[in-house]
């Protein structure tokens, strides 16, 4: 789990020098991430993880934080 | 002869004065309304004496944005849109190029304007439609206007760091407007879901045909586009039928696989441009919608809009690019080589535009209009203006236009213009940089941005969000030792190309 959130923040992390991942969890909320960055998340976590997320779960709660997405992706996982 | 743009309005209002003309989620405006608040707007700015001088108009994107242009035209005057979520430094530099008299507000933005350090007057939207209608005076100021007087500025990105403003009028956009409701049938049936800001002339494309035909524009929440689901399950809600986006708004519906969970429903016109749109993710929209009609649209917004089209009939493989299709009617394209004369059938050459669709060029800025708005060097004997758009073409076989690249540092990324130079020196400007050199990653959609100097990284960062718009900020940033020069002394993009390939 460590690991995936710590790859997670590190992609969110090149996206956003300037932003806190480790804490955030408003990142919908608050307009941090536009359409490009969620485009991009979901195109990194596919190469880097092998994980396909399904449309249905692109929605903005998974969005919200490093934690919200590392979770997702560990659930895809075991799929 | 149609002479000016509101006389689309004037013409719908007493067919359909009932039906909603603009709409959003917080707010409807019907033909009926937006014709009484325009006109009491422009009421509103003769009153205190405006005419023929840009008016910004500086409010959320919303149905009364829009009402608020079409009132600044009837007082005769030009609208700039500026947006909320634009970098204060921008707007500061924008309203420093315009010195405008008026700024259109809503209550909202109102409290944002002084930090700007404008001064002039504000107008509040919701008060300004309670001005009483002074028919007389918007009869004298229609008197006085002729088509080659403008309506909009819109600004765009500018090599030297400082944005340009394209000043267009009316005969260029009825021009515009009359040609493309032609090639994508526009009807009083049309239901337009609107993806591009207002200060785009991209949104040109539902305004004035909404207008024109009594149709309706939806203005879709910038969150959806990041929520492919809900997305289509917003335009299936609102019977969207007419979509004009750009690539990337489509492609991550398709790319995500939406169409496995919720279908278009009502969809049956989609037209893209502002990027070349992958054959395999065009081929994902073609399957879920048979039916519909799909068109490239090309252009520049100093050629008003979209220049060229190209309806996509045909099958292509996936290392095929759609091309860029022909011109308007009335539109003339000439592919001119490096010596200025007219390529070869199948060569590659500059695209230059001619027609009543040119602009008339940067708001203030002859030398740079001058630049580019040139003699037509075919053409010896009698004057006429072409635009040299700075991208190269060449025709295929079927006689149909296909965009080769960019002549120099331009790039288009997200569907917007961008000068990699405005980022490089807004980057500069930065204390703790000392050389900055940027590229874009194409595949990717990538700019990636590296520098020299002692700055953070997240430091810059943080910078450049407070100067450049959303869309212009860096994708990847590297801070170098030293900057690779070519051997005569010039930025080696090159180099830095390889460096992030190596990376």
């Amino acid at each position: 789990m460590n690991e995936i959130l710590d790859k997670i923040i590190e992609i969110l992390s090149d996206l956003h020098e300037d932003v806190d991942f480790t804490t955030c969890d408003t990142l919908i909320d608050d307009k941090i991430l536009d359409s490009f960055d969620i485009i991009t998340v979901i195109t990194e976590i596919n190469s880097e993880f092998d994980v396909a997320i399904p449309a249905d779960r692109i929605v903005p709660e998974n969005f919200n934080s490093a934690q919200a997405l590392a979770a997702l992706v560990e659930e895809l996982e075991e799929i | 002869m149609q002479t000016n743009i509101l006389e689309y309005l004037e013409q719908t209002v007493p067919r359909v004065p009932d039906k909603v003309a603009f709409a959003d989620d917080n707010s409807q405006l019907t033909f009926a309304a937006v014709s009484r608040n325009a006109r009491a707007i422009g009421t509103a700015l003769r009153q205190d004496g405006l005419y023929g001088e840009p008016v910004v108009v500086f409010m959320e994107k919303s149905p009364e944005a829009i009402n608020a242009f079409f009132g600044v035209v009837y007082a005769g005057c030009y609208y700039v849109p500026l947006d909320v979520e634009m970098p204060a430094f921008r707007i500061e530099m924008i309203l420093e190029q315009l010195k405008p008299r008026a700024v259109i507000c809503d209550g909202k933005t109102e409290a944002a304007l002084p930090q700007f350090g404008y001064t002039g007057r504000a107008y509040r939207f919701d008060r300004m439609i309670q001005t009483e209608i002074d028919d007389a005076a918007l009869a004298a100021v229609r008197a006085k206007q002729l088509d080659i007087d403008p309506i909009y500025i819109v600004f765009t990105s500018g090599s030297t760091g400082v944005p340009k403003g394209i000043l267009a009028c009316h005969r260029s956009v009825i021009d515009y407007i009359e040609n493309l409701s032609e090639v994508l049938g526009f009807s009083e049936e049309t239901v337009f879901g609107n993806q591009t800001p207002l200060y785009f002339d991209a949104c040109l494309k539902e305004l004035y045909p909404t207008l024109k035909f009594g149709a309706t524009t939806w203005l879709i929440p910038k969150a959806c586009f990041s929520f492919p689901t809900k997305l289509v399950e917003y335009l299936n809600a609102r019977r969207i039928n007419t979509i004009c986006w750009v690539v990337s708004a489509l492609t991550m519906i398709s790319a995500t696989g939406t169409f496995k969970t919720v279908r278009p429903e009502t969809l049956h016109t989609v037209a893209f441009g502002s990027e070349v749109f992958p054959v395999k993710q065009f081929r994902l929209w073609k399957e879920v919608l048979p039916h519909a009609s799909f068109t490239n649209l090309y252009g520049p917004t100093e050629a008003t809009g979209m220049s060229c089209y190209y309806h996509v009939t045909r099958e292509f493989s996936d290392t095929d690019a759609i091309p860029i299709g022909r011109p308007f009617r009335n539109t003339g394209i000439l592919l001119l080589d490096e010596q200025n004369r007219e390529a070869a059938y199948g060569e590659p050459g500059e695209i230059c535009i001619r027609g009543t669709c040119l602009t008339m060029g940067y708001f203030g800025q002859p030398d740079k209009t001058a630049e580019v708005f040139t003699q037509n060097p075919l053409q010896t004997r009698f004057p006429e203006l072409i635009y040299r758009t700075g991208d190269i073409a060449h025709y295929n076989e079927d006689g149909d236009l296909v965009f080769v690249s960019r002549k120099d540092y331009q790039i288009k990324h997200m569907g917007h213009r961008i000068e990699l130079g405005e980022i490089e020196i807004n980057c500069g400007l930065f204390e703790g940089v000392e050389a900055v050199g940027c590229i874009y990653d194409k595949t990717k959609g990538k700019i990636v941005l590296f520098y020299t100097g002692g700055a953070e990284k997240s430091e810059l960062a943080a910078y450049l969000k407070q100067r450049l718009p959303r869309y212009m900020q860096p994708n990847k940033i590297f801070r170098l030792e030293q900057m690779p020069h070519t051997p005569n002394g010039k930025l080696d993009r090159k180099a830095l190309t390889a460096l992030y390939e190596a990376d």
